[in-house]
């Protein structure tokens, strides 16, 4: 700015200003600001601080004095909101947002312009709006908001309702008191299929009613579905809100090895009533598996959040999978590699294997930051067992030589853990140490003599044999720290060395003079101590070396062998004190604990504020204990949705594309409803864009590619665009329980408009059924107009039969006759079932019920990956768990009877491979073989 | 969430904050002062300070601190890698993220914090969206933005934020359709005195430069893709594909950015690419100690070693050195004790050296320290975990673009301990 200031002349800046924003000349002008620039103008207007340093730079220095608070402007500069430039319109809702608490009435003034842009036609406008107006720290106008946000959260457009989210916890903390409205709209938006408003949603769910706990159950295979599409940051909310979910509604997937630990000391009775087989809620396992792929984000945030899961969530065999992401993270800033380091070392404590493989990982590098050093040794410690110490050690030693001086006395500590915890290195640690404290540096002879210390008070037994050798010490040892230390072990344990102890104060009264003054308090202590327990031997040097101490130079030494006289000589004028002596000065110290600083640091949800601080920090959100037995998972199920829903121009190729694009069928073994999410979930990706739909649909269908992890849906014809007359119709085999009766295999059936005018009163009439079949009709269409599509779920019982259902399907000029035919495969619904139960059913089921066909599986198609891809995409059947990888198993029931459907494919080498079939329904049975063999061979 | 940001120079003045929510006082940065002070190293300011009504999470970069006000529990690592983010911004928007180009940009710099965060939760993070509602300063925009009154501010509405790319425009043109690799290896060492290895890893970066018109879809296949041990994505590669068939798959964001990060553990074997051959020692009692110091090319796969540079962080009681280096040019700070030695280029023929005697502080003993030395190379031309590519395939659009792949291979974390 200072460049421009020399080039333009004042007049032009002037109409410059006067053009741009007119209310702001009124203001400026009278102040002489004519150099002011645009720029600078709507500097002016964003704080108070900058306004100032742009002004020193733009105007002559006695100006600064004038701009005290730059919310004297505030009429002028809010007059700017509706000007046409956007930058200046920007600016001013900045300064708006910044300043309206102060100015309360005046910031009023600016409402009604925001209401009008709540309506306007353009989503992004709309959005603008909406997110100045909440942000508006007035309360006079929360009615306003409320309602502002109630109509943007039905508004068409994903990015209005993200919006919407976002303006939830603003009005929130505005008023508390609406709190049960913006629940309400909570709900709602939790509702939502698109990507874009589910990050937002969940993290206003978290600020406003973290307890509605129940809000999320209809949502929660949505969400899971939806997570990896999620922005990066709605990513994290999301994974850290559902660990608290799934703490409240599934079992501990750990359970029974964590009850094994206390069984052994309780009876065998109870024992074994609580040996009862554990089994994963799908929708645990749901979870599990669809924040797994988000570890390989680019998003250390996000990589946290789903190794958090894994931590609180996983089976302990499955944890594992997170040491390798975690690592990774440790390449980062170090502000990263500090937080992630902490998890870890909470981590290691509990789950020390999984780390163990990455042990050189924590190695430390001479320019570590110091606080990255004491974490990596933490970390180290934490991993120390067996047969990895004496590596550990190795490294231990390197450390001691550092030139970093807090981090070798951290070092030390870290050698003084790892000898208390494994007993067959304590000697070589001790003996380490000792050598340690011949160490010219003060602080590392301290912190050794402490950690000897505390070492020696631990292990009594062996007492004698360590204090005998660190008398010898003293000989040799010069540091006063060490020397004092040394004298204070022999003092307190002087009834373990009865024979040196006296000898090494003798030595000691001989050279007391010239030692320092913290060795000659700890002589006097001996001294005292010796007196106590063994006063025959030590009369006389105790009297010498305190009448040493009476003459001392330092007053201290004088003091204290006052003290100690009057304390242990039994004199006549002694008083009740001396009695006591021997408690006094040989009590029993506790011996301090070497534990790791994060040990149960675990009961904090790991990642979280809180266990980085240790301490609760305000708003967190305690993460619950497993309950004892499962609540109702059936909470989670969701209903088919029946009414209309309006779907743009949705390109019909793009479905059986991603069907054969995505390599995924083992996504979908685990429930039905997945399919239909992911398929929904598509064509809110198309919904997004109303207005340039046209030039993006190309780009909808390369998108659609990428997002659908598991779209095998076929979609079938119903009616030609040509004989509909501009209608087509199309339906898909949704896959989902249809809500109304459950024997009735629901079909989805979207209309497209592409005539040029509207279509009117779309139903189904006149249904010619086969004896026994049954249809349940959708809801009429009013009107569908030009361009729209529309999709609608219908039920029809086919009583397990590959017939077709014929009915006509009319508007409001003409009837169409159309008949669907399902596959067989859409016959059946998945079950699930344990290994055991499939194969009692199966053995069952034999003879005339079992079908076997030996097959040579398709290059491609080898592999189980691709074996379960095939035969789920057959057939509407799940996974059943097998132990064998060469085996997979499939289980389903026939939608109206009921009956079992149990399929097996066994895979031998070269691409052999067996296939059988179980089903009482021997037609289905034979069709169902036919299917699958030419779903695994072509 | 993020409650407010104040930018604090290495001097300690706050030159910039931000708000997003009610105002804080920049008073609360005091605790972050204090903190500072009794840090005896600018990165050893704790990440994460409580204060009584607030926490500051801060993060360092080109010597400017970062420092965000949060008020309740919040994953820090959101906030960090947020901070991190809004630096990448800066520095894409400005070249470089100095407390000079902050304050020159002031504008720009707030329109695109206040477009990042929506009361504290993070709104626009991908530079593509900030992009087309933020133009980046250049100087012919200046210019001309002064001539004509013009603004930063892209006239249209941001349309990427809706879109299901969220990080690529649409309508991109360009006349020389071009997509460019650089697969960039770093390797991390620690050698021990008798110049065995105690840990060994790479990481590796795949850095993209993409120019292409339209919406391409790119595929881009190894040969060896079993080399990489743990990978982290752009969030525009197709994880599916990956795990199936081990390609990367998909529709590149439009300019430069990161398309993959990768790991090859120390469990593989990894090739060390130079040597180190040295003798210091320290005689007890003499105020004169030897220096020697010889590198030499390694496993270098037939490359040079360029840009070769030594340093190390000697002793307290060493007071100077007098040292002959064959090639290169050495310095050593008597203040800071910091010895460095830029090598240049290493000829396998004549292998460089540094000899000489380091003058200790007369009475003093010997130190006791370990010295540690760090090195820093690059082999052009080759990626040391011997990752190739194998081809690369763009689908959806019709013309043929130009492709290009460099391999480079850096030091990362290299060091060598050395006895005495």
């Amino acid at each position: 700015i200072s460049q421009q200031r020399g080039n333009v002349t004042m007049k032009f800046l002037r109409e410059q200003v006067t053009s741009i924003c007119p209310g702001m000349t009124s203001v400026l002008s009278p102040c002489d600001v004519t150099t002011a620039t645009s720029h600078c103008v709507c500097v002016c207007v964003m704080s108070y601080c900058w306004c100032v340093t742009v002004l020193y730079w733009v105007c002559d220095p006695q100006m600064i004095a004038r701009g005290k608070n730059a919310s004297d402007l505030f009429p002028a500069v809010v007059k700017n909101v509706a000007c046409k430039n956007i930058e200046v319109k920007k600016l001013v809702y900045v300064y708006l947002v910044r300043y309206a608490e102060e100015q309360q009435d005046l910031a009023l003034l600016s409402i009604s312009t925001f209401q009008r842009g709540l309506k306007d036609p353009n989503q992004l406008i709309r959005a603008s709006a909406l997110r100045v107006l909440s942000s508006i720290r007035v309360t006079i106008i929360v009615p306003i908001m409320m309602l502002a946000i109630k109509e943007a959260a039905s508004d068409m457009s994903p990015y209005v309702r993200k919006t919407a989210a976002h303006a939830i916890p603003k009005l929130y903390s505005l008023d508390p008191e609406q709190k049960d409205c913006l629940i309400e709209v909570i709900e709602k938006l939790l509702a939502d299929k698109t990507t874009l408003v589910a990050g937002s949603v969940v993290m206003a769910f978290e600020e406003v009613c973290p307890e509605r706990i129940d809000l999320i159950h209809k949502n929660y295979r949505k969400l899971c579905n939806l997570l990896i599409d999620v922005e990066e940051w709605g990513q994290v909310v999301i994974i850290n809100m559902l660990t608290r979910y799934a703490r409240t509604q599934f079992l501990n997937p750990n359970m029974n090895e964590d009850k094994e630990e206390k069984e052994k000391k309780k009876t065998e009775a109870t024992a074994i009533v609580k040996r009862k087989p554990y089994v994963m809620d799908p929708d645990h396992r749901l979870l599990l598996r669809n924040t797994k792929p988000l570890l390989q984000s680019r998003n250390a945030a996000v990589v946290m959040a789903v190794a958090q899961l894994y931590f609180h969530l996983a089976p302990k065999a499955e944890v594992g999978v997170i040491a390798k992401a975690l690592v990774r993270l440790m390449r980062s800033h170090s502000e990263v590699q500090y937080v992630v380091l902490q998890n870890v070392a909470t981590m290691s404590i509990k789950r020390r294997g999984m780390f163990e493989p990455y042990l050189k990982s924590f190695y430390i590098r001479s320019t570590d930051p110091t606080q990255i050093k004491v974490l990596k040794l933490e970390v180290l410690t934490n991993l120390a067992n067996e047969t990895n110490i004496s590596t550990i050690l190795r490294e231990f030693q390197t450390y001691i030589k550092s030139n970093d001086k807090d981090f070798v006395a951290a070092t030390i500590q870290a050698i003084g853990r790892c000898a208390t915890n494994i007993g067959e290195v304590r000697d070589t640690c001790l003996n380490g140490l000792v050598q340690l404290l011949s160490n010219r540096d003060e602080l590392v002879v301290a912190e050794s003599v402490v950690v000897i210390k505390k070492l020696l008070q631990m292990q009594p037994e062996q007492h004698s044999d360590i204090i005998k050798h660190m008398a010898k010490l003293t000989d040799n040892i010069q540091v006063p720290m060490a020397r004092a230390s040394i004298l204070w072990l022999i003092g307190e344990y002087c009834e373990h060395v009865p024979k040196i102890a006296p000898d090494v104060l003798r030595k000691m009264a001989k050279t007391f003079t010239n030692e320092e003054d913290i060795v000659k308090l700890q002589i006097i202590n001996l001294a005292a101590k010796l007196y106590l327990t063994n006063s025959k031997q030590t009369k006389l040097l105790t009297q010498y070396v305190l009448n040493l101490a009476k003459y001392d130079q330092n007053y201290d030494i004088r003091d204290r062998a006052r003290f100690i006289r009057q304390l242990i000589v039994p004199t006549d004028k002694s008083g009740a004190l001396s009695k006591y002596a021997k408690k006094l000065f040989l009590a029993l110290k506790p011996a301090p604990v070497l534990e790791s600083p994060f040990k149960d640091r675990d009961h904090f949800q790991l990642g979280s504020l809180s266990h980085l601080l240790n301490a609760k920090a305000g708003g967190y959100q305690v993460l619950p204990d497993w309950p004892e037995a499962a609540p109702d998972p059936s909470v989670r199920n969701v209903e088919v949705k029946e009414s209309v829903q309006t779907y743009p121009l949705h390109p019909p190729a793009s479905d059986t594309a991603s069907g054969s694009e995505s390599g995924s069928g083992s996504e979908e073994s685990g429930s039905g409803s997945e399919s239909e999410e992911s398929n929904e979930e598509s064509e809110s990706a198309s919904e997004e864009d109303e207005e340039e739909e046209g030039k993006k649909k190309k780009k909808n269908v390369e998108k659609i590619k990428t997002i659908i992890p598991s779209g095998n849906l076929k979609t079938y014809e119903l009616l030609h665009r040509i004989t509909g007359e501009g209608l087509s119709v199309e339906y898909c085999f949704s896959r989902q329980p249809f809500s109304p009766d459950p024997h009735m295999v629901a079909v989805k059936i979207q209309f497209t408009n592409s005539a040029t005018s509207e279509a009117k009163s779309l139903h189904v009439e006149d249904a010619k059924l086969q004896s026994g079949m049954r249809i349940k009709e959708f809801p009429e269409i009013e009107v569908l107009p030009a361009g729209e599509t529309v999709s609608v779920v219908m039920g029809i019982d086919f009583c397990d039969s590959t017939q077709a259902a014929n009915f006509q399907l009319c508007t409001h000029t003409r009837k169409f006759f159309v008949s669907i035919q399902p596959p067989v495969g859409e016959l059946m619904m998945p079950i699930f079932m344990t290994e055991n139960e499939f194969k009692k059913e199966q053995g069952q089921l034999m003879g005339m019920n079992e079908i076997t066909e030996k097959l040579t599986l398709e290059e491609k198609c080898q592999g189980e990956h691709a074996v379960v891809q095939r035969v789920t995409t057959a057939a509407n059947l799940s996974r059943v768990p097998c132990g064998s990888d060469k085996e997979c198993r499939f289980a389903g029931k026939t939608v109206t009877s009921g009956s079992l459907v149990l399929v097996s494919v066994v895979t031998k080498e070269d691409g052999a491979a067996q296939l059988t079939v179980n089903c009482e329904k021997m037609v289905i049975g034979t069709m169902l073989v036919k299917d699958i063999l030419q779903a695994l061979t072509q | 969430m993020i409650h407010s940001l104040f930018l604090v120079n290495s001097s300690g003045d706050i030159f910039l904050e931000k708000h997003w929510k009610s105002v804080v006082s920049r008073s609360v940065c005091d605790y972050f002062f204090e903190a500072q002070e009794r840090a005896s190293e600018p990165e050893n300011v704790p990440p994460v300070i409580p204060t009584p009504h607030h926490y500051l999470i801060s993060v360092l970069r080109h010597r400017i601190y970062f420092v965000a006000v949060i008020q309740s529990e919040v994953p820090p690592l959101f906030v960090i890698e947020f901070l991190h983010r809004v630096v990448d911004t800066f520095q894409d928007y400005f070249g470089v993220c100095t407390e000079a180009a902050i304050k020159d940009n002031v504008v720009v710099v707030y329109e695109l914090l206040e477009e990042m965060l929506d009361n504290g939760f993070p709104l626009a993070t991908e530079s593509n969206i900030l992009k087309e509602l933020i133009k980046p300063p250049t100087i012919l925009r200046t210019v001309v933005n002064t001539i004509t009154g013009s603004t930063n501010v892209g006239e249209q509405l941001p349309t990427g934020q809706l879109s299901v790319v969220p990080w690529r425009r649409t309508g991109v043109k360009y006349t020389n359709n071009e997509a460019y690799f650089d697969v960039v290896e770093e390797i991390d060492a620690i050698i021990d005195k008798s110049g065995s290895t105690i840990t060994a890893e790479i990481q590796g970066v795949i850095d993209a430069c993409v120019k292409l018109t339209g919406m391409p879809d790119l595929t881009l296949s190894f040969m060896n893709p079993r080399l990489l041990d743990d990978v982290s994505f752009h969030p525009c590669v197709r994880f599916k594909r990956w795990e199936a068939e081990r390609i990367l798959s998909f529709i590149p964001p439009d300019g430069n950015f990161r398309l993959l990060s990768y790991h090859v553990s120390s469990q593989n074997l990894v090739a060390i690419p130079v040597y180190v051959k040295h003798n210091i020692t320290f005689r007890e009692g003499s105020s004169q100690g030897r220096f020697e110091l010889t590198l030499g090319p390694k496993q270098t796969m037939g490359k040079g070693v360029e840009a070769v540079l030594v340093s190390s962080q000697l002793p307290r009681g060493v007071l100077n050195t007098n040292l002959n280096p064959t090639q290169g040019t050495y310095t050593f700070d008597p203040v800071t004790k910091l010895l460095s030695w830029d090598v240049g280029k290493i000829n396998p023929q004549k292998l460089p050296s540094l000899k000489g005697s380091m003058s200790l502080q007369a009475g003093a003993s010997k130190p006791d320290e370990n010295p540690t030395i760090n090195i820093q190379f690059k082999i052009q031309q080759s990626a040391l975990s011997g990752l190739k590519v194998n081809r690369l395939d763009m689908y959806g659009e019709k013309y043929k673009p130009f492709k290009g792949i460099k391999y480079m291979t850096k030091a990362g974390k290299f060091q060598a301990l050395l006895s005495n």
